[in-house]
């Protein structure tokens, strides 16, 4: 195995280890998957095999938790995250309008990213904030209550 | 005093009323009551998740159908199976599986069994409501992974039951498959999601045992062209001591497929080996004609001895002109001329020279029947009680030792008593490779929280589950053990009453022990002190503890000082005759406790009644009519000595191929080339076989009938499934047929006429029959009993010594620490371990001739540990020369962990790199086993 993490994440790795008793150091798997996107950008399968060597897990462990959250990347994502939520109360407000323009206007489908490597899309379940439909994340700021012209502008405001 | 019956509850169940213990589930329930619940994701070997809900029943006031495979019964509920609303739900999950499920699928289309379509024909679905459509959230059409090489992966079959997974983590304890993902797009995979045949999968094949789909498929099945008139046959796996339970599917005299047996002791488990190791049977290269050595043949060389090419050695396997080169050697003979030669050959040295110029190697692979006969030949027409097998290579030491201290080498316990156990101590084992099947168990057991202490110098991968792994210095097992038993009577934790009433000597073992406090055993075997201290607690303190062992015991020059000191161990906290206790030395081959129960070995006969005791000696005589040799005969290695130095002239090989398994190679060769005449009988052309004069073609055990004895003394009856090809015979046959003549010229020769005792057995059940009333701990034990269960000996007695030991009491005898034979040094620094690989048995000749085992290990490789790779300047997968003083040979390395810095291993199965060309013949002084796990190399990258 080549992939390995710097010094520092290592150190942080053994740290959130510590906090479990040593029986149980599976239960690390969750802040070791976000430390091990945090280092790499996304979580490669030899990242999961890694984690898994860490916590003493077999790997296949540590894929059934990285695959089941959507929060990890699978592959590399751009520079900007899109998440759309499609779940029924934003489904009702129209986020399906939204997700479209979005489409058309980066020129990918969901799930994809630019060529130039600046946006990524994504549809998400509930971002819990159900009564200000239609909602999307990028990175980490969320916005609510969208119209076609405040997504244009949000996009236009980004470098 | 006898468990307490848990309180029944009643309930009913279509009107019908019922009263179960509390942990029943409805399903359990309904199933014993003759109601069939229809299941999908349940299987009464696995824990019930619950997931596909084909199994929801009505329960009268109760706010939803429950699952029935997963929810208990209740005091007083009305369950009702078959209502409307029920058979709806059903057929409505049903339909939306069909939906997705390519119909008929590769299963169903083949054998007619997959659970989802059956259920479907059942509930007459014929056209469907739903289809899918295409989205980006669906991940259909998965491709196909074909990458395995004994399991066809079509997800598109999959309806996401996690049977695989239960059967992967529960019952195998390998963890590798999952289900990735979520909502439509969940999935099994493999690892962090690689294909099969890429993953740390080791193709046991329990997943697809348990799929009820044509997702994960065996691959022998695919090949079946006619399933309809497939046959079964119920036997028992050729390989290894455990001795699964295997049922043979056979089609037109060939066998297309093996399966576990549900009802046997290992419940249905099996292992790639006992699975997917069975076409060898049908090998093209198999000998079908008896053959005689060519005039222009001689003087003897070897036909194969020098591959340096890998991929000729390879396709020397299987092509024909192989054959080609046995026949300008060897030229086709009838059986009467190939059995009076070897007759009348045999016999001329015995008149000329003496029975001791004569010797006998058997085998572990034949049926106790076989070897029976077989020690009797030797020692009746041979005359001499020169006839070893196997076992001498590898629990030799094991048994000398265990007949010193207890009186008898038999495992006390059961492997499957690991589940009881509360510590398990497995020493020099690599059970998942050597033993698989028990070492499921031992991981089981692991997962249910029993301390699981795993120690080796060489990582096992059932460290993996281990509670603690010691690594130690290879050959310092003496020197650990007595470290262990030093703090347990330091601290009081050894069984006074026990020591006291049960064995002898024990102050002797306290003065050994004492001079080995941890902090000198640290130095010796590099173990820190606390570990010493922590696993001395582990073992010490337990209520129930078992320990197992294997080669990494016993072939040791140290070997029974190993073997005495684990024996110390356990009588000296009373661990022995009760249930979760005692010492279980894993044993090899198949049939190796049967071999050695029937008198296969030079100092015994049947019933290890030794040959220098008198009255024992009469006993046989009397029944064999013909008087035996008193003193004991030599064993394996000193066999192979006295044919080097010409004291051995003669001898009968069968199903032995020691020039491959016995230690320092090229001394072998001389030896087999110094015998005036050589006669072996097996089922391929041996590297052995190339030295003989006559070869004699025999048969694989799927092609005979005969009983068999496992690692848990369970004598076990294995079936014929197929006819042995050509002119080949069954090796019992072959063995009356050479006894009779040789008997008869003897008797010509002495003027007796037809005065001789001629052998009459017909079948392999009237041979049974002569060794029961032979062999005291077969008592009892008959044909038709074991044709219905596993029947243990003794008397069925699953645990023994819970009295007293065979020789009263135990005896402690002390082992001082002593270096191994040959330690490195400059000029070969490393430490060569040999062993063996999962997919591979002993010299290869019958699984390097299976295509699943020799496609996933296809060649040899030297595992030297990463820093040391470093160090020498070469890379993982490089050529590398490893030499000793005694040979050289040249292999690929693999970079690997589970070697410590300054060992190497090497597997011993492959010819093109024979191990044993360098290995020691340094021998333990009490059980003659060589040192295979101990000596001195230099490895170097190769030019
Ligand atoms: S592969 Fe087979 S056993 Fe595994 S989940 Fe799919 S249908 Fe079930
Ligand atoms: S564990 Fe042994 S007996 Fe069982 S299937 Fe494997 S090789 Fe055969
Ligand atoms: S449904 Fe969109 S935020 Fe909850
Ligand atoms: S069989 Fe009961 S839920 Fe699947």
């Amino acid at each position: 195995m080549t992939l390995e993490f710097s010094p520092e994440a290592r150190q942080r790795a053994e740290t959130i280890i510590r906090r479990y008793p040593p029986q149980y150091k599976k239960a690390a798997v969750i802040p070791l998957l976000h430390l091990a996107q945090e280092e790499w950008g996304y979580i490669s399968a030899e990242a999961m095999a890694y984690v898994a060597t860490l916590i003493e897990a077999p790997p296949v462990k540590v894929a059934e938790v990285a695959t089941f959250y959507p929060m990890f990347n699978k592959e590399p994502i751009g520079k900007y995250e899109i998440q759309v939520c499609h779940t029924l109360p934003c489904a009702l407000t129209g986020c399906g309008r939204i997700v479209k323009h979005l489409c058309e206007k980066l020129n990918i489908q969901v799930g994809q990213t630019t060529p130039d490597r600046r946006f990524t899309l994504k549809k998400v379940e509930c971002l819990a904030a159900c009564d200000r439909g239609p909602v999307m994340l990028v990175n980490k700021t969320l916005y609510t209550n969208l119209t076609l012209e405040q997504v244009d502008d949000i996009l236009n405001g980004l470098e | 005093m006898e468990p307490q019956s848990p309180p029944l509850v009643r309930l009913t169940i279509d009107d019908q009323p019922v009263a179960v213990p509390a942990d029943t589930t409805i399903w359990e329930a309904a199933r014993g009551m003759g109601i069939h619940i229809p299941v999908l994701c349940h299987h009464p070997k696995l824990r019930p998740v619950a997931v596909c809900r084909v199994c929801a029943v009505d329960v009268e006031k109760s706010r939803v159908m429950p699952a029935a495979c997963i929810r208990q019964v209740e005091e007083g509920i009305v369950v009702r199976t078959d209502t409307d609303r029920v058979r709806r739900a059903r057929k409505t999950l049903v339909e939306l599986l069909l939906a997705e499920h390519p119909t008929p699928c590769a299963k169903h289309a083949r054998s007619h069994d997959c659970e989802l379509e059956l259920l479907g024909e059942q509930l007459d679905i014929t056209s469907p409501r739903f289809s899918i459509r295409p989205s980006s959230f669906v991940l259909r059409p998965f491709p196909p992974d074909p990458s395995s090489a004994v399991i066809a992966v079509d997800l598109n079959a999959c309806i996401l039951c996690d049977r695989c997974i239960r059967a992967c983590d529960e019952v195998q304890v390998n963890e590798v498959i999952g289900r990735a993902e979520k909502g439509h797009r969940a999935h099994i995979v493999f690892d962090d999601g690689k294909p099969m045949g890429e993953s740390t999968c080791v193709s046991c094949g329990e997943c697809q045992a348990y799929c009820p789909t044509g997702a994960l498929i065996d691959k022998p099945l695919m090949q079946v062209k006619a399933p309809s008139t497939v046959q079964t046959v119920d036997s028992v796996c050729p390989y290894c001591g455990v001795g699964c339970g295997v049922t043979y599917h056979v089609h037109d005299n060939t066998i297309v497929q093996v399966t576990g047996r549900t009802d046997g002791h290992t419940e249905g488990r099996l292992c790639v080996k006992g699975r997917y190791g069975f076409d060898y049977s049908h090998h093209p290269q198999r000998l079908t004609v008896p053959l005689i050595r060519k005039d222009e043949a001689y003087p003897k060389q070897p036909l194969s001895a020098d591959f340096t090419d890998y991929k000729e050695f390879r396709d020397s396997l299987r092509s024909p002109e192989w054959n080609e080169r046995i026949r300008e050697t060897f030229r086709e003979a009838t059986w009467d001329e190939a059995l009076d030669l070897s007759a009348r050959r045999l016999m001329d040295i015995k008149t000329r020279f003496g029975s001791g110029a004569l010797a006998g190697f058997g085998s572990a692979k034949v049926t106790n029947e076989e070897a029976y006969l077989f020690q009797k030949l030797i020692r009746t027409v041979f005359g001499t009680n020169n006839v070893d097998h196997c076992t001498r290579l590898c629990h030799a030491s094991s048994v000398a030792a265990l007949m010193e201290t207890i009186g008898s080498g038999a495992v006390s316990n059961i492997f499957q008593e690991a589940l009881d156990a509360d510590v398990l101590l497995v020493i020099g084992s690599n059970a998942n490779e050597n033993h698989p099947v028990a070492a499921t168990y031992f991981k089981q057991a692991a997962k249910r929280g029993v301390t699981l202490i795993v120690m080796d110098p060489r990582r096992p991968p059932l460290a993996n589950q281990a509670t603690h792994y010691v690594r130690f210095k290879p050959g310092t097992d003496v020197a650990l053990l007595n470290g262990l038993m030093h703090v347990i009577l330091r601290d009081g934790l050894h069984d006074d009453a026990f020591v006291r009433e049960r064995t002898e000597n024990f102050e002797a073992l306290r003065e050994m022990v004492q001079q080995y406090p941890p902090d000198v055993v640290e130095k010796i075997t590099g173990v820190p002190r606390e570990m010493i201290e922590r696993i001395a607690f582990a073992y010490g303190r337990a209520e129930r503890a078992m320990i197992f062992w294997g080669m990494g015991i016993s072939q040791h020059t140290t070997g029974t000082d190993n073997a005495r000191c684990l024996i110390s161990l356990c009588l000296l906290t009373g661990n022995i005759g009760r249930r979760g206790t005692g010492l279980h030395p894993l044993r090899g081959q198949n049939n190796v406790q049967g071999a050695s129960d029937v008198g296969l070995i030079p100092f015994a006969l049947p019933g290890y009644q030794r040959v220098d005791d008198l009255a024992v000696r009469t006993k046989f005589e009397r029944a064999w009519g013909v008087p035996l040799d008193p003193r004991p005969g030599l064993t394996v290695v000193e066999i192979m000595h006295a044919a080097l130095h010409g004291d051995i002239k003669g001898m009968l090989m069968m199903g032995e191929n020691p020039f491959l398994s016995d230690p320092n190679m090229n001394k072998v060769r001389k030896a087999l080339q110094a015998l005036d005449f050589l006669v072996v009988q097996d089922i391929f052309l041996t590297e052995t076989a190339e030295f003989a004069d006559v070869i004699l073609p025999a048969s694989t055990a799927a092609e005979k009938e005969g009983t068999y004895v496992n690692t848990n003394r369970m004598v076990q009856l294995g079936r014929k499934a197929v006819d042995p090809p050509g002119q080949a015979r069954i090796d019992g046959d072959i063995l009356i047929d050479l006894a009779n003549r040789m008997m008869e010229i003897e008797a010509g020769v002495r003027g007796q006429g037809s005065g001789v005792r001629k052998w009459e057995y017909r079948t392999s059940r009237d041979v049974w029959d002569e060794i029961v009333p032979l062999t005291p701990l077969f008592d009892g034990i008959t044909y038709d009993e074991m044709a219905r269960r596993t029947v243990i000996w003794p008397h069925d007695e699953q645990i023994i010594f819970t009295q007293t030991f065979p020789r009263g009491r135990g005896k402690f005898v002390p082992a001082e620490f002593a270096p191994a034979n040959e330690l490195p040094d400059a000029e070969y620094p490393f430490v060569l371990n040999t062993g063996r690989v999962l997919q591979h048995w002993h010299t290869g000749t019958m699984t390097r001739r299976t295509k699943a085992l020799d496609e996933i290990a296809p060649e040899p490789f030297v595992e030297v540990a990463p820093d040391d790779l470093t160090r020498l300047g070469v890379r993982d997968g490089d050529w590398v020369t490893v030499a000793s003083r005694r040979g050289v040979i040249t292999l690929r390395t693999k970079a690997s962990t589970k070697v410590s810095p300054g060992s190497v291993f090497i597997p011993f199965h492959f010819k093109e790199a024979a191990v044993n060309l360098l290995t020691n013949d340094a021998l333990d002084p009490y059980g003659k086993i060589p040192e295979f796990k101990f000596c001195a190399v230099r490895v170097e990258k190769a030019r």
